[in-house]
């Protein structure tokens, strides 16, 4: 079990380093829907909220997991459509 | 089932990595918000193929209820409002990660001891993460008040709720089926999240939602372990880098560092009057007559706007100010410093929105040198981010805080209400210099003066 948590820190960290070497290439410009569009991609948790809630053999946790699903469908929904929103009004002169 | 559901993951988390990345330039980054969608929507509907799903009925009735909530939101929300609707987003993300752990605790399914504290850290984070940002969301938003506050030993009190709940969680690791041990880390993350961001200021706000954006992936990374999934690791991994990055950028733009910003309770609501320093200074009133006499003369000009100006709503004008400017052949342009907003590049969106191109908004390092050939710079709705006391004044706040150069300019225009001073409490020398002219008034009506002048 323990080689699980292993494997799971190894990705992890190595993810982290893969988000900071893309993530710093993103110009101030653009910082606004980055962390709106992060913050939607944040919003993953609903993955485990749907199967906490589906696999259902204990009232008080599907419980727990649908409030899970709306919290995380607002997150999710929400910040992808108000970053694409949000990208759509940055234009170019030449696309005015 | 699970080799595919395990595939569709990595092929979600490339499309993750790939859609972030397309962030990186204005001309592919709605592609690349697009691209995470699309991985999310993997990520979800394999999901739903999993075996151990016996019940769609409650699922399709949450998905349904936040769907149709963000979508009302992502429609109705301001740009101005952006700010309040990301800390609440994280916000719920935060709440989400700790009832999916919760969750996970009550379905009992004897867990190791390893996985047991992930479930700990996991309820940790998420509820720090989510009263920090209803608190930081009701700062944002004007239901509390921005100024910070404090109480003696605050950061004794801080201190004791993350040992405590170290304390907590490994007890809870030794005796898991005492609900009275989750509870409390539940209680003492929620304290520590209010606590925590009450003493911040209402200028730290950049930093404290950036940082709060980390969390929630943090979060979500902690509910990945706890149910071995490494989609929420990866996902969450790359948001808390995200966060971390911003909250990095942020912190070197106001010249503090993180802990200083946490825990220095630095700043005020604003606006308060200039410092009686005793010595009578002198400014002169202009009208927007005289800026367009001014301008008439000048060949460039550079405008750094100010949270000042979106508070004002005057964006839309001030494009047709510059489009007017631009047709009688002035090279115009925008200087924007990290910090204009209320977050990390708001200033950009605002502007955005208004129909500025965004060629000609200019990153701070990009437009610095430029300044001093340049014939007019106006200033409107900001100020400590051109104020020069950061350049000279060792004992003030704002010193070492990178500035625009606006004084280098040959002349300054300044659109402002009043003399008050900024955030850092610091009074502007800029204002009494001899090349700068002062337009007092609200920014909207003095830009519309100004067009209506132009147009006349």
């Amino acid at each position: 079990m323990m080689g699980i948590v292993l494997v799971s820190i190894y990705i992890f960290v190595l993810t982290v380093f893969i988000g900071f070497e893309v993530i710093t290439k993103v110009p101030p410009l653009l910082h606004t829907p980055l962390m709106s569009g992060s913050n939607a991609i944040s919003g993953i948790t609903l993955v485990g909220a749907l199967l906490s809630t589906g696999v259902g053999n204990n009232q008080l946790a599907v419980i727990l997991g649908v409030v899970a699903v709306v919290f995380a469908t607002i997150n999710v929904v929400g910040g992808f459509l108000v970053t694409d929103r949000m990208l759509e009004m940055f234009k170019n002169k030449d696309s005015k | 089932m699970v080799t595919i559901t395990n595939l569709v993951y990595l092929l979600s988390a490339i499309l993750f990595i790939l859609g972030l990345k397309k962030l990186g330039s204005p001309k592919t980054a709605r592609r690349g918000n697009s691209l995470a969608m699309l991985a999310m929507l993997l990520a979800v509907a394999v999901t739903l193929f999993d075996q151990k799903i016996l019940d769609f009925s409650y699922i399709i009735v949450g998905l349904l209820i936040g769907s149709a909530i963000g979508v009302i939101i992502a429609k109705k929300i301001q740009m101005t409002e952006m700010p309040q609707m990301v800390a609440l987003f994280n916000g719920l993300g935060g709440g989400a990660s700790t009832l999916v752990a919760s969750s996970e605790y009550f379905h009992g399914a004897a867990p190791e001891v390893s996985v047991l504290a992930t479930i700990g850290l996991s309820i940790f984070i998420g509820t720090l993460t989510f009263t920090g940002s209803l608190i930081a969301f009701a700062k944002l938003q004007g239901i509390m008040k921005g100024a910070p506050i404090t109480f003696a030993g605050q950061r004794f009190f801080n201190a004791v709720l993350v040992l405590g709940s170290i304390a907590l969680g490994a007890l809870f690791c030794m005796d898991p089926s005492n609900v009275t041990m989750v509870m409390g880390i539940l209680a003492l993350a929620a304290i520590l999240g209010i606590t925590s961001t009450i003493p911040i200021g209402g200028a730290d706000m950049p930093v404290v939602i950036s940082l709060l954006n980390s969390y929630s992936g943090l979060a979500a990374a902690a509910t990945g372990f706890v149910i071995s999934n490494n989609i929420l690791i990866i996902a969450g991994a790359l948001v808390g880098a995200s966060g971390l990055i911003l909250t990095n950028i942020m912190c070197v733009a106001m010249n503090r560092s993180l802990a200083n910003v946490l825990f220095g309770a630095v700043g005020s609501d604003g606006g308060a009057a200039a410092g009686a320093d005793g010595e009578k200074k002198t400014v002169t009133r202009y009208t927007a007559e005289d800026a367009v006499v001014m301008l008439d003369n000048a060949q460039s000009v550079i405008i750094i706007p100010g949270y000042g100006l979106a508070v004002a709503q005057a964006q839309h004008v001030l494009r047709e100010m510059s489009e007017l400017l631009e047709s009688r052949g002035l090279n115009v342009r925008y200087a924007i410093h990290p910090v204009a907003g209320r977050m990390p590049g708001h200033m950009n969106v605002l502007l955005a929105e208004a129909n500025v191109p965004y060629e000609k908004l200019v990153e701070m390092e990009t437009i610095n040198d430029d300044f001093q050939n340049t014939d007019v710079v106006m200033v409107i709705g900001a100020n400590d981010v051109i104020n020069p006391v950061a350049r000279t004044k060792k004992d003030s706040a704002l010193f070492g805080m990178p500035i625009l150069n606006a004084d280098q300019a040959r002349s300054v225009m300044i659109v402002k209400r009043s003399l008050s001073v900024g955030f850092a409490g610091e009074d502007n020398p800029l204002f009494y210099d001899d090349k700068t002219m002062m337009l007092f008034g609200d920014a909207k009506k003095m830009v519309t003066d100004i067009v209506q002048v132009l147009k006349g």
